[in-house]
């Protein structure tokens, strides 16, 4: 009888049509604004994401995010190299600076200072995409990264109305009236702020940003082998008194202040929510259509022996195949949409668990849709087959 | 009527009634009724009559309220929903007025339907209809669908759907009443032909006095009761049975 259930809905051309299209939508919908979503947060953590080398981030205690910087003294990271369990610390330096451009304007960057011998924090060799990291080491080297050097930092046209010049290596930036020349370009995960992000040394950004008392932004460190980074962060915390946090916890951190503070999580929730009630709406309304014009034939089943179990069984598996060929395509043009707008300002990312939640919520439309339509089954009288 | 070991059918006093109140309706007074195997019976009567819900209740669709009713002995209404569901399965065809015939699946799909709900294998229950579909003449249509068929050829397809599990009863709703009076007497002597043996046992309702030939015995229906039964044939008063 599964053959004949699944004959009766693919030969029902428009109703499963139309069910498709409405699983579909709600797939394609729910997949696309959450995947946005996902890529937006994801934007937030980029900067701890792309620094690869350290195990832990230490920071003032009162700070809520990456971007929310209270400068520490710049001895603290040396008391952080003390603390039982530390194989290393560096300082970092993260701010915003006023570059200046060739032609006059200005543009606000983020400068990433890493500490001058180790250069850890600096993008991995393997996203350099001109130069290498130790040619920070030059005076007054920078490195800039690609989008921001191809949009924000580019050069003005030579004549009028032509094309802007990307950065390059060699070029001259004005950073807070100190003279800054880039020596590498590098790819970086966009940002939320989506500023350019300049990298240097510890040293020489400090000497970019203007005077203030305490410059230390984070101290980046790393576990010795064997010890693991989140005790590692308690006994941190306890012995100076200082905020520390692995990867993962910063990150978390910051997505969180993220979620609490910004209004795109309430925005996407209604846009998913509302994919989800059409979509549910649709599926109820086309299944239920679909099996009130099929209840005689279930009658004529029922009459001629079929139990309630056996039709329940039909309804259901005609509601998941239109439930999982409607996540299919779906979640399928959105991946699509996702290949497309790779390398571009949007933001997008699609985890398993976005395809797995997505995969949850048509299941249960699916069930939504079909609870109306089982009710009808079970309550079914086989006695009105005879009726004419 | 002389009474065999084994009764087709035997009704005994079967009451049923429908609504509680005062709009409570009595569709079957006290009906008592034989049917021996291998015969072909009859009920007619006006409509509202109870012929319906009589059929009903012998098919085991319906549980009556008061009486006995039983088919080749096995009281349905005793034996629960679970296991009557499975008796309707596999003892009892249909032939419903309507005819009921799954739009979406072809003549032969439509036949195999009672063959799956008995959990019988696809590929078996294609052959089987294969045979059923040629006993009525109409395998070389066996992949058309309703739609694509005459009434004669759908009412066919409902008799081969009806038959193809082998059942010892099987019961027809008005068979005729949407055919021609020439479809009409060839489907009748197809039932005979084919469906009756001396191992099942025909049940049809009708109105349609030209089919009344065709029959063994002529149940006639009035007020929830059968007020007479007569032994039909060619003999037949045509006249007498036509109640429309």
């Amino acid at each position: 009888m599964i053959s004949v259930a699944i004959k009766m809905l693919l030969r029902d051309r428009r109703k499963s049509f139309l069910m498709i299209v409405g699983l579909t939508f709600a797939s394609l919908l729910i997949t696309q604004q959450m995947a946005i979503f996902l890529g937006i947060m994801g934007r937030t953590i980029g900067f701890i994401t792309d620094t690869n080398l350290p195990d832990l981030w230490v920071m003032d205690p009162k700070v809520k995010f990456i971007d929310d910087i209270k400068p520490l003294q710049d001895t603290e990271f040396l008391r952080i190299r003390g603390v039982e369990g530390v194989a290393w610390a560096v300082p970092l330096y993260k701010g915003t600076l006023r570059a200046r451009l060739e032609d006059g304007s200005f543009q606000v960057c983020n400068v990433a200072g890493l500490d001058d011998s180790t250069l850890i924090g600096s993008p991995s060799p393997l996203r350099m995409v001109q130069g290498r990291v130790e040619d920070l080491r030059h005076t007054d080297g920078v490195i800039v990264d690609e989008a921001g050097a191809a949009t924000k930092l580019s050069r003005p046209p030579r004549k009028p109305g032509g094309p802007r010049t990307p950065l390059g290596i060699g070029d001259v930036l004005e950073l807070n009236d100190h003279r800054a020349v880039v020596v590498g370009i590098c790819k970086i995960t966009r940002t939320f702020q989506s500023q350019p992000l300049l990298y240097t040394t510890y040293s020489r950004a400090t000497t970019f940003a203007p005077r203030e008392r305490k410059l230390l932004s984070f101290v980046l460190a790393k576990a010795k082998p064997g010890v693991d980074p989140a005790k590692l962060c308690a006994r941190i915390r306890g012995t100076t008194g200082l905020a520390a946090y692995t990867n993962s916890q910063f990150s978390d951190l910051t997505i969180g202040y993220f979620m609490r503070n910004i209004q795109a999580p309430i925005n996407f929730g209604i846009s998913v929510l509302l994919s989800f009630i059409v979509g549910a709406a649709i599926a109820t309304q086309t299944f239920s259509n679909f099996t009130l014009e099929n209840l005689r034939y279930l009658g004529t089943f029922k009459a001629m022996g079929a139990s309630s179990g056996l039709l329940l069984r039909m309804t259901v598996l005609q509601t998941l195949l239109v439930g999982a060929v409607g996540f299919g395509t779906g979640v399928g043009v959105a991946s699509l949409f996702g290949v497309v707008s790779k390398g571009t300002e949007l933001a997008f990312q699609f985890p398993w668990q976005l395809l797995a939640g997505t995969a949850g919520a048509i299941f249960l439309i699916c069930i939504l849709s079909s609870l109306v339509s089982l009710r009808r089954v079970v309550v079914l009288e086989p006695a009105m087959v005879f009726k004419s | 009527m002389a009474t065999n070991e084994v009764l087709a059918v035997r009704c005994r006093d079967v009451k049923k009634s429908f609504g509680q109140g005062s709009a409570r309706v009595q569709a079957l007074r006290g009906v008592n009724l034989e049917i021996q195997p291998g015969e072909l019976v009859m009920i007619v009567g006006p409509s509202g009559c109870g012929k319906t819900t009589l059929i009903s209740v012998i098919a085991g669709i319906l549980d009556q309220d008061e009486g006995e009713c039983r088919v080749y002995s096995e009281d349905l209404k005793g034996i629960g929903p679970r296991a009557r569901t499975q008796y309707r399965g596999r003892h009892i065809g249909f032939v419903f007025q309507a005819l009921n015939l799954v739009p979406t699946l072809s003549a032969l799909e439509n036949v195999t339907v009672p063959l799956l709900i008995n959990g019988i294998h696809p590929r078996e229950a294609i052959a089987r209809s294969t045979e059923a579909l040629a006993k009525v003449e109409l395998v070389e249509r066996k992949d058309s669908f309703p739609c694509e068929l005459s009434g004669g050829q759908q009412q066919r397809v409902a008799i081969a759907r009806a038959l193809v599990h082998e059942p010892k009863l099987i019961v027809c709703d008005e068979p005729t009443s949407a055919l021609d009076h020439e479809t009409g007497r060839k489907v009748m002597k197809l039932m005979r032909d084919v469906v009756l043996s001396e191992d099942r046992t025909l049940l049809v309702v009708t109105h349609d006095a030209r089919i009344f030939e065709f029959a063994d015995r002529i149940a006639r229906m009035d007020d929830g009761r059968i007020v007479e039964l007569t032994v039909a044939g060619p003999k037949v008063d045509q006249s007498k049975g036509a109640f429309q």
